[in-house]
């Protein structure tokens, strides 16, 4: 059975090192809040890489048994390759979150504590502990409560402006995500009552398909589906995320909405391979299409610059439901390559849309405003951020060389060859909906004829850079080789189309 | 029909009952009571799971139940968030509606 691996300490410090910060945080008050965070944002970093690095070398998951006792009695911590890919991407986002906030959210010596800071950097940390114990729980109840621990510090980041839009929008989020909470809690307690063990990898030899794991998975899937936001459940996403502040919307647009998602591969590749079922899966995938489609236009009928971020962010989640049919039932190597793709998919949405809310989030910040109508000329005035923009946005169509092209090539291809070609069909569509958002923008802010507008604020050079490394993060993701990816293969069964 | 058979439809119940009333009801404080209902139907199905586990000589499985205790803290700190939201939401606004276009004032839910 499983037992702790060398360096399974790591997963436990990933965890608990930005708790740790919160409570220190609490204990010294706001006063110290700038330095505490010097100190966690890196020890967590490193810890990340870490164990990057050490499924990387090996080869190998890294486990942890907590308290030595071994599942079904206990609870284990699990670090796979797919596990390791997310948990450095989150680290690589939350830092550069951090340093772009930096300034927006420091804490000066000499004022009065201020609320803004303090609330700010707690949430940050308590976000970046949830994830990782989303990415590492081994044991579907630990990881209800890593997702709850998401919405409980993922909500008060929307409403951090404190005016009536936002609260609206928090109230909404938090309803949308308490019930899918509840309804992922429900499958939880059937799959405990039908099999008498909610961790993963004892769960994945048992399940069969009959009725109480159908209705479980049905019920969990649901849940997740509405914290992830796919169509139609995504009505609360928009506003939520584009009302938060621009460090906010970075991390919920690219790596919140993420964790369910993650879930939900999870639960349908690891919990419950036994019930792969195709007509699910192209289920799942039917309204990931929706998803492109709608939030495509949606988005381009958009007059705010950060609702039409927004709106882009419920277009490319529906990519990630690709996984399900193209994955699922499918011969090697297409089933391969299209786990690598919608994985990459997943990576290079996190970086492109962080980078891409940033931009939005400068723009709107020297402007005054972010009506895209009025955005003529800003080209002009912050050119950094423009190009920030068009790159994260080259990604997000699908343009090479980027990660969001290598990803849809590899989706492409694997649904072409599997014969499922109506899903490339989708792609497609996507890819040019999105160039459309794209230059309606670009078009604007570089537009020949508009006068240099009159500049709010001027902003920091150095959060343009971070937003522009972001961007870079995303285009670099293109030279991955186009072939199933080692890593993130590490830790599964060796053909994924196979039933254990 | 036993004790755990009546248990489990009463918790199927609440679990209806609380889905009905989250999606029909527009106004917040009910979606937030209805979702108490539906998680006390979760609560209660997995004491019912926790009494099948009486077949192995146990008074009760203790796994769900310790489970049971966890849900409830976190369905007790999610109301109070959502509790905490609506005051400030009527406090900007001076209502308490989710509704974003401001059209009708008066359309508010009875409760």
């Amino acid at each position: 059975m499983a037992s702790t691996t060398p360096g399974g300490l790591l997963l436990v410090m990933a965890i608990i090192i930005p708790v740790v910060g919160i409570l220190i945080q609490f204990m010294l008050g706001g006063r110290f809040v700038n330095r505490i965070v010097f100190v966690v944002l890196p020890a967590s970093f490193a810890v990340s890489v870490s164990i990057f690095a050490m499924i990387w070398s090996s080869g190998e998951p890294l486990v942890y048994v907590v308290g030595g006792w071994d599942p079904p009695l206990g609870i284990a911590l699990r670090a796979d390759g797919i596990s390791a890919a997310m948990i450095l991407t989150t680290a690589i986002v939350i830092c550069a979150t951090g340093i772009f906030a930096r300034q927006e959210f420091s804490q000066p010596d000499d004022a009065p504590e201020a609320r803004a800071p303090f609330v700010f950097w707690a949430l940050l940390l308590a976000i970046w502990s949830a994830l990782n114990a989303i990415f590492l729980g081994a044991d579907l109840f630990n990881l209800y409560v890593a997702l709850e621990l998401l919405t409980f510090a993922a909500v008060p980041l929307v409403c951090l402006k404190g005016s009536e839009a936002t609260f609206k929008a928090a109230l909404r989020y938090l309803l949308f995500a308490l019930l899918g909470s509840m309804l992922y809690l429900l499958g939880t307690a059937m799959l405990y009552g039908g099999y008498g063990t909610l961790d993963i990898a004892l769960l994945s030899k048992q399940v069969r398909p009959e009725p109480v794991a159908w209705v479980a998975a049905c019920l969990m899937t649901m849940g997740l589906l509405a914290k992830t936001a796919l169509f139609p459940l995504h009505l609360w996403l928009p506003p939520a995320h584009a009302g938060a502040p621009a460090a906010g919307s970075a991390v919920l647009s690219a790596l919140v909405v993420k964790g369910s998602f993650f879930l939900i591969a999870r639960l349908w590749f690891d919990a419950m391979p036994g019930l792969r079922d195709p007509a699910a899966a192209q289920l799942l995938a039917i309204m990931g299409s929706a998803a492109i489609l709608f939030g495509s236009v949606l988005a381009l009928r958009q007059q705010r610059l950060k609702l039409l971020v927004a709106y882009s962010t419920v277009a490319q989640i529906g990519y990630l439901f690709f996984l399900f049919p193209l994955v699922i039932g499918a011969a090697e190597p297409w089933s391969g390559l299209a786990w690598t793709g919608g994985w990459l998919q997943l990576l290079s949405h996190a970086f492109a849309k962080a980078a891409m809310f940033m931009a939005a989030g400068l723009i709107a910040e020297a402007l005054g405003h972010d009506r895209i109508a009025d955005l003529g000329g800003v080209g002009r005035v912050l050119p950094l951020t423009l190009v920030t923009f068009g790159l994260a946005g080259l990604s997000l169509m699908g343009v090479p060389p980027s990660g969001g092209f290598t990803a849809k090539w590899m989706l492409l291809l694997a649904s072409i060859m599997e014969g499922q070609w109506w899903w490339s069909l989708v792609m497609l569509a996507g890819g040019l909906l999105a160039g459309g958002y794209v230059f309606m923008v670009l078009g604007k802010a570089f537009s020949a004829a508009a006068e240099k507008p009159a500049i709010a604020m001027p902003v920091a050079r150095s959060r343009e850079v971070i937003a522009l490394a972001l961007a870079l993060c995303a285009i670099s993701l293109g030279f991955v080789p186009l072939q199933p990816s080692e890593l993130l293969q590490i830790g599964r069964p060796e053909i994924p189309g196979v039933v254990r | 029909m036993n004790v755990v058979m009546l248990f489990g439809i009463c918790a199927a119940v609440l679990v209806g009952l609380g889905l009905f009333g989250l999606i029909v009801r527009p106004h917040p404080l009910r979606k937030i009571l209805a979702l108490n209902v539906l998680s006390s139907g979760v609560f209660l199905l997995f004491g019912v799971i926790a009494r099948r586990g009486t077949a192995a000589g146990l008074g009760g499985d203790p796994v769900p139940q310790a489970m049971v205790i966890t849900g409830i803290v976190v369905a007790f700190s999610s109301t109070a968030m959502a509790v905490a939201l609506v005051l400030r939401l009527f406090k900007e606004s001076g209502a308490v509606t989710l509704d974003v276009a401001e059209a009708e004032p008066a359309k508010r839910d009875g409760g």
